[in-house]
């Protein structure tokens, strides 16, 4: 199953950053993970967070140009090679990756990452079959 | 078709013999009825009888918008109230409404103007005409209104506002053609696409679009919406109101009633009237106005003219769609740019916002420009490539038409608004101290 992240278009200026997140904050959202990438101009900040459908109103509303895409949560043993495996895996079956940022939560001794790949189902099941575990969207809150 | 083929396909001599009797009898008129062009050509030297020759014009004085604006609201009036049928006034969005009266040969005149652009985009008697324009102080609805009864069509007068009862009087009154801004056109067949009747319900197959700019796209979209052919045409309330120009069918370039506007293009800066085919600002004498008659009066819109004969048969001068205005017009690198080409560019594109903004700076001694539009398409944010194709493609359209560089930066959704209501179109920084 794949989890629900949220894409922001954030102008390059002083305090926007500051002002989504406040904005999410006052909604009471708690933020699971976040990602940010930017150019000279302009940055695409990436979230992760339990209710995506709300939150994503929560910014139309506010008048932000949003979107919502599925990408994939993978469960990464936390020892040395962990991650690697997993991205050989993916690579090995002629799919691309397009971005990856990892997080961790209280709960587990496993660290999180969320990919974005190109073909979704065929890197589930690839991962699958290699006892990796895909995390759904309920299992990190 | 012609409404008055004789004066239409006139042949260029006689047109300038009439143009020149009529150039003198204005300006002794003015001379003689307004005190304040008497004061103006006193001042300048010139009377009637000095002006020998078309080209002599350029020795009259220039008048503006500010000229009206001071002698609000009957001062320029050459005739007193009793002769005055009908007065219209502009808005007044930028300062004083610019108030005009027009006397009953006037309004005659008016509605032969329209009548003579109408049937030139090729309105008949047989159409059935709705008039989308507001009525009121405005001068296009009444003056479509006058010329289109004129023609023997039959008027709606509708009006503006309304939207689904005007488009049940399309449907159950068959209406072949409309008269409305571009802007409201396209708003109507939005709505008309929401209601429960199949389009071909509507039978409307010309459209008079006018009283404010519509890009080559624009008008594509409209055509497209309602399946009908679209016309511009021109005009000013200070000059009459519409009827100083229209397309013909050929749609290219808008006739001028020649005989009762006289057209020059000069350079905006230096007022030096410009060569024919050269780009300036379009300056017009009324020629038989009695109302309120205006020598050279400065319109502030960019175009050009020419005179070859139209394959419509109208030997008539024929402008140019405007480009833009003079005020709005911003010099960047010794290149002239206006607002509305980069609108004409960015409308296309459905990733992006209505709004923009141009940003003018200066560094070291080059000008720099900016363009801000706001994206509003979230499907694209998944990749960054796709981001950036879509600056890189706007920003090579900006190039091609403008003809300099620019930067082309992507915006929040309505960032750009936050001035008053209205958008702030231009941001010139080249002054300002850093």
């Amino acid at each position: 199953m794949a989890i629900k992240q949220i894409s922001v278009f954030v102008e390059n200026k002083p305090g926007r950053l500051a002002d989504i997140t406040e904005l999410l904050a006052k909604n009471n959202i708690d933020i699971r993970a976040i990602s940010i990438a930017d150019t000279t101009d302009f940055g695409i900040l990436r979230l992760i967070v339990k209710d995506p459908d709300a939150v994503v109103n929560i910014l139309k509303e506010d008048g932000m140009t949003v979107s919502a895409t599925e990408v994939l949560g993978v469960a990464i043993p936390d020892v040395p090679g962990g991650f690697a495996k997993a991205i050989r895996i993916i690579t090995d079956k002629g799919i691309s990756l397009e971005y990856a940022y990892a997080f961790i939560t209280p709960k587990s001794g496993s660290a999180y990452v969320i990919i974005r790949v190109s073909d979704i189902a065929l890197a589930t099941e690839a991962l699958n079959d290699a006892g990796i575990k895909i995390i759904e969207q309920n299992e990190i809150f | 078709m012609f409404f008055q083929k004789e004066i239409e396909t006139m042949n260029r001599k006689d047109m300038e013999a009439l143009q020149l009797e009529r150039l003198k009898w204005t300006v002794d008129y003015c001379y003689k009825n307004v005190p304040f062009y008497t004061k103006r050509l006193d001042e300048a030297g010139v009377t009637a009888d000095k002006i020998k020759s078309l080209e002599d014009i350029k020795y009259i004085p220039v008048t503006t918008k500010a000229d009206l604006r001071d002698n609000y609201p009957f001062g320029l009036f050459a005739r007193p109230m009793k002769d005055i049928v009908r007065i219209h006034a502009s808005s007044g969005t930028t300062g004083k409404p610019t108030v005009v009266g027009y006397t009953k040969h006037d309004i005659d005149v008016w509605s032969d103007c329209v009548a003579r652009i109408v049937m030139a985009a090729g309105a008949t008697a047989d159409d059935i005409v709705q008039i989308s324009f507001g009525y009121g102080m405005f001068t296009g609805a009444l003056g479509l209104h006058f010329g289109l009864e004129k023609i023997g069509a039959s008027v709606v007068p509708n009006s503006s506002g309304n939207t689904e009862k005007a488009l049940m009087f399309m449907r159950d009154f068959g209406t072949t053609a409309l008269v409305a801004t571009p802007s409201y056109a396209l708003y109507m067949s939005e709505v008309a696409k929401e209601l429960d009747y199949p389009m071909s319900d509507y039978k409307i197959r010309l459209g008079l679009l006018g009283s404010e700019g519509c890009t080559p796209e624009m008008r594509t979209q409209i055509e497209k919406a309602w399946g009908l052919f679209a016309t511009d045409n021109y005009g000013m309330s200070e000059l009459v109101g519409p009827g100083v120009s229209g397309e013909c069918e050929e749609r290219c370039g808008l006739h001028f009633n020649e005989d009762y506007f006289y057209p020059e293009i000069v350079n905006s800066e230096t007022l030096e009237p410009l060569a024919e085919g050269e780009t300036g600002e379009l300056v017009v004498t009324t020629l038989c106005k009695e109302g309120i008659p205006l020598l050279r009066y400065r319109t502030r819109d960019i175009t050009r003219i020419t005179y070859e004969p139209c394959k419509c048969g109208r030997t008539s001068a024929r402008m140019d769609k405007v480009i833009g205005r003079s005020d709005d017009m911003l010099k960047i690198r010794g290149v002239n740019v206006f607002p509305s080409q980069i609108e004409s560019t960015l409308i296309g594109s459905d990733k992006i916002g209505a709004n923009y903004q141009l940003v003018v700076r200066r560094e070291g001694f080059a000008d720099t420009l900016e363009v801000k539009v706001e994206l509003v398409d979230g499907s694209i944010l998944e990749s960054y490539q796709e981001v950036e194709k879509l600056q890189n493609s706007l920003k090579h359209k900006l190039q091609t038409v403008l003809g300099i560089q620019c930067k082309l930066s992507l915006v929040e959704p309505k960032s750009l608004q936050r001035f008053a209501g209205k958008a702030q179109r231009v941001l010139d920084l080249r002054n300002e101290n850093k």
